[in-house]
């Protein structure tokens, strides 16, 4: 794929029942952007996801991902460059070991086996699990199933990586240790996220969806400062960017 | 903790035996699958009254059990909570098969006490009936612990996983493999996920009654078939993301050399030699022969 294009023109979706899940959505996300994708419950965060990976087809409008609109005919094609990241990592870890699962989409992609083998020890060493390679999924805690479940992605080697809330449920240090890895992908990245400061160190762009429609779309560093956007779409201030509480009463004192 | 939760540790305990180091381990899993096979093929072979001819069947498990060393408490543990099934299947065998299969005339008895010097006089015996109906419940419970014990006993020196793998390999069909095989991934979640929902339910229920009404039971079951449902959905679609199309495969190097030829055939022809010759008949005679000459 030539350029790793994300663009959705006029994106519009209608769950059965009749609920707007997404309004009238314009966006164009370049090669190697990495945008986050913010909003409260139910702001279509996550049915935005599944349209870009084809698995809820648009009411109206189009994607478009690369040189290919996202259709049925295109789909295949354009899964080979897209890969996703679910919110729980025990929908993404099906297989019986972490070997297995990892190279579980090579082998779909056709990959000879010595090379399979090798893509998997390379994505397992990228996100630093080398050692988990024979352990079962169902025995791994909440860190270790994440990073796995990354990996499986990455062994796929997509031009555009696309993630579900990839910080939920995990400790600090587990959390930290995402972010830094996440820092050096140079995938195009797109992270529908509550983590409003991961948003802020991992992507220089944020979209804000509410009530499925995009409210904001800039620099990440601009749009969270606007108080009154964050409050009015259900958010609030990084905590980054917020005065310590311990700093602003000692002041006071 | 929940009982349902502990049945999970417990289940991951065996996915911990079959990590264990043991030439029994080492082995490739289609010889243990194929010795299992052809030990519970030969063990249900036999004659419903048959009783003498299994006990020299124990001796796999034991060997079994002594290599790999494995916990013997644990997987005699696991056989008492399967034991109920097998023992309401052949209760009604008394019932149903009074005809007396086996008479015990005591006289023999007194007169082998005699025989080795008892000189008491013991009185007049008569002698016992057993009917066909409890040789063939005894039989059942026996062929019970031998095929149970062989199968946890594969899984333990195995995995659940290998031994899919080497189902597939003998041609198993495909579909059905893969069934077994997020049969297993997914019961830890489903159970585990079960476990969750009777927690958050105990917690409201302020009786301290462990009982639960119908009606929430279903709904409860009712609310796991539809989260198990909706997992399913996302489980399919991650698997679309990487490319599947119907077919599962999985890159496992595994080699039927000299050790498993040999393990799988030393143990077939041991078991056919069971089979065919009565041991504790031929041994009991040698004995007899031994004690009167």
């Amino acid at each position: 794929m030539s350029h790793h294009i994300v663009q959705a023109d006029n994106l519009h979706y209608t769950y059965p029942d009749g609920t707007v899940g997404l309004n009238k959505i314009n966006f164009k996300i370049h090669h190697g952007e990495s945008v986050a994708l913010v909003g409260s419950n139910g702001a279509g965060k996550s049915t935005l996801l599944l349209h870009l990976i084809g698995s809820l087809a648009p009411t109206d409008g189009d994607i478009r991902i690369g040189d290919f609109p996202l259709n049925k005919k295109n789909l295949k094609l354009v899964r080979r460059s897209v890969g996703m990241v679910f919110q729980d990592p025990d929908d993404q870890l099906f297989m019986p070991t972490v070997f297995d699962d990892v190279a579980f989409g090579p082998i779909n992609l056709g990959i000879p086996e010595k090379e399979v083998e090798q893509r998997v020890m390379d994505s397992l060493e990228t996100v630093g699990v080398p050692h988990l390679i024979r352990r079962s999924p169902h025995k791994l805690s909440g860190g270790e199933k994440r990073a796995v479940a990354i990996a499986t992605v990455l062994a796929t080697t997509p031009d555009i990586l696309i993630m579900d809330e990839p910080s939920s449920n995990l400790d600090p240090s587990s959390r930290r240790r995402l972010i830094n890895l996440l820092k050096t992908f140079t995938h195009t990245k797109i992270i529908a996220t509550h983590d409003l400061d991961m948003a802020l160190e991992v992507c220089s762009r944020t979209i804000i969806l509410d009530r499925g429609q995009i409210v904001a779309d800039g620099l990440t560093k601009e749009l969270f400062i606007d108080e009154n956007l964050l409050k009015t779409s259900g958010l609030e201030k990084p905590l980054t960017m917020q005065r310590c509480p311990v700093c602003s009463n000692y002041s006071k004192i | 903790m929940s009982n349902l939760q502990n049945n999970l540790f417990d289940i991951f305990y065996i996915d911990t035996l079959a990590c264990r180091q043991s030439w029994i381990h080492s082995l490739d899993p289609r010889a243990k699958v194929l010795t299992t096979l052809i030990f519970v093929g030969i063990v249900v072979s036999f004659d419903k009254y048959e009783i003498a001819m299994l006990i020299p069947f124990f001796i796999y498990p034991a060997v079994a059990i002594a290599l790999a060393d494995l916990p013997f408490v644990y997987l005699a543990k696991k056989m008492l909570l399967l034991l109920p099934f097998a023992f309401f299947i052949g209760i009604f065998n008394p019932l149903m098969d009074n005809k007396t299969l086996i008479t015990f005339d005591l006289k023999d008895i007194v007169d082998l006490m005699e025989f080795i010097g008892f000189k008491e006089n013991i009185g007049k015996m008569g002698t016992i009936d057993i009917s066909g109906g409890w040789v063939s419940f005894l039989s059942i419970m026996i062929r019970f612990c031998l095929t149970v014990g062989a199968a946890l006993i594969l899984i333990s020196t195995t995995g659940f996983d290998a031994v899919c793998l080497a189902l597939q390999r003998f041609g198993v069909p495909r579909p059905f493999i893969v069934q077994l095989m997020f049969l297993y991934r997914y019961m830890f979640v489903l159970i585990d996920e079960a476990s969750r929902m009777v927690r958050a339910r105990s917690l409201r229920t302020f009786d301290n009654s462990n009982q639960m009404r119908f009606g929430i039971f279903i709904s409860m079951v009712g609310q796991l078939l539809l989260r198990t449902m909706d997992r399913a959905q996302r489980i399919h679609l991650a698997m679309c993301c990487r490319g599947f199309e119907g077919d599962i495969q999985m890159l496992r190097a595994i080699n039927f050399g000299v050790p498993e030829t040999l393990f799988t055939a030393g143990w077939t022809s041991l078991f056919v030699i069971l089979r065919l010759y009565n041991i504790p008949v031929k041994l009991g005679m040698m004995i007899e022969n031994l004690l009167l000459s």
